[in-house]
């Protein structure tokens, strides 16, 4: 896509920051942390029973070689955050920079949620979602985009409801985004 | 089978090709191949034509690379269709930074408008 991405004017939020704890819907003592490289085994074993009927545009890809190759790669050069219950992973949220189209500063980042088939429904995504921008306005990323299918009604809701702009809409996917900072 | 395969510059396109190549081989399959044009390509269309011919001839197969102009979509199916292919392949999308599959806007329009059957390839 050579196309120059759109960002909305005026930053969002404000957005919580990790660490965060919180009861979801189902009563369930929820926590919202940062993750690095050391998590990836916790985070491959969510991926590992993750249903693949929820995947999205081909990820998370699936058996645990591909998940392993696919975790190393965002993880070793994005920002990431995972929801627990009790010790278990039970969601997943990544920025990963678009490293073909500019650097540092000028870098945009690229945003995805998975939260485990057990724990839809349940407000964990959101909460992913907006630690995972409070974190990434504390690192100083300044531009976020995603792709959404568009049949997914309610993470397009969501989106919107955390402040992305649709920004792409002649693609099959959606695609949206947000400015953090300046 | 006869089949059309369209590329343009990019490196999506050599990937594609050479994919293509190796199926056409294995299945004997009779292979023309199209260069449409695309803005800002890595390489000119004439550059793409004789990079595709040098990996014809090294894979030693005889066939037909042409370069066409006009609306790279609906060029393809339209060739397709007068010239009675029985497949349009074209490349199956690139990947986001994330890893997500994206479809370009060829892809798109021949997957949507093609009444032959279509190979994305990956």
């Amino acid at each position: 896509m050579s196309r120059e991405r759109v960002y909305p004017e005026e930053p969002a939020g404000p957005f919580p920051e990790p660490p965060q704890t919180f009861a979801d819907k189902e009563e369930r003592e929820i926590s919202v942390v940062t993750a690095d490289e050391s998590d990836v085994d916790a985070v491959t074993e969510m991926y590992c029973d993750f249903d693949p009927a929820d995947r999205a545009q081909g990820i998370p890809p699936t058996g645990e070689t591909r998940i392993r190759e696919w975790l190393d790669t965002i993880f070793g050069e994005g920002l990431n955050v995972v929801a627990l219950d009790d010790d278990t992973v039970v969601g997943h949220a990544t920025l990963v920079p678009d490293t073909a189209n500019g650097e540092g500063d000028e870098c945009a980042y690229e945003l995805a949620i998975f939260v485990l088939q057990s724990h839809q429904r349940a407000g964990i995504g959101r909460k992913l979602l907006t630690t995972l921008l409070g974190y990434g306005k504390r690192e100083g990323i300044e531009r976020v985009w995603l792709t959404v299918e568009r049949w997914n009604r309610a993470a397009v809701e969501l989106y919107r409801d955390v402040g992305f702009e649709t920004c792409g809409s002649e693609s099959f996917e959606l695609e949206m985004s947000l400015r953090l900072n300046g | 089978m006869k089949v059309l395969l369209g590329i343009d510059g990019s490196d999506e396109s050599m990937k594609t090709l050479r994919k293509t190549i190796d199926r056409t081989r294995e299945a004997d399959d009779d292979l023309t191949v199209v260069v449409v044009p695309k803005e800002a390509a890595k390489r000119s269309q004439d550059e793409m034509a004789t990079e595709a011919r040098d990996l014809v001839t090294e894979a030693g197969l005889d066939l037909d690379v042409r370069v066409v102009t006009g609306d790279p979509g609906s060029t393809l199916v339209d060739i397709a269709e007068r010239e009675s292919f029985d497949q349009l392949a074209i490349g199956g999308g690139t990947e986001s930074p994330m890893g997500k599959i994206r479809l370009g806007p060829i892809t798109e329009f021949v997957l949507l408008n093609a009444n032959v059957t279509v190979r994305l390839v990956r």
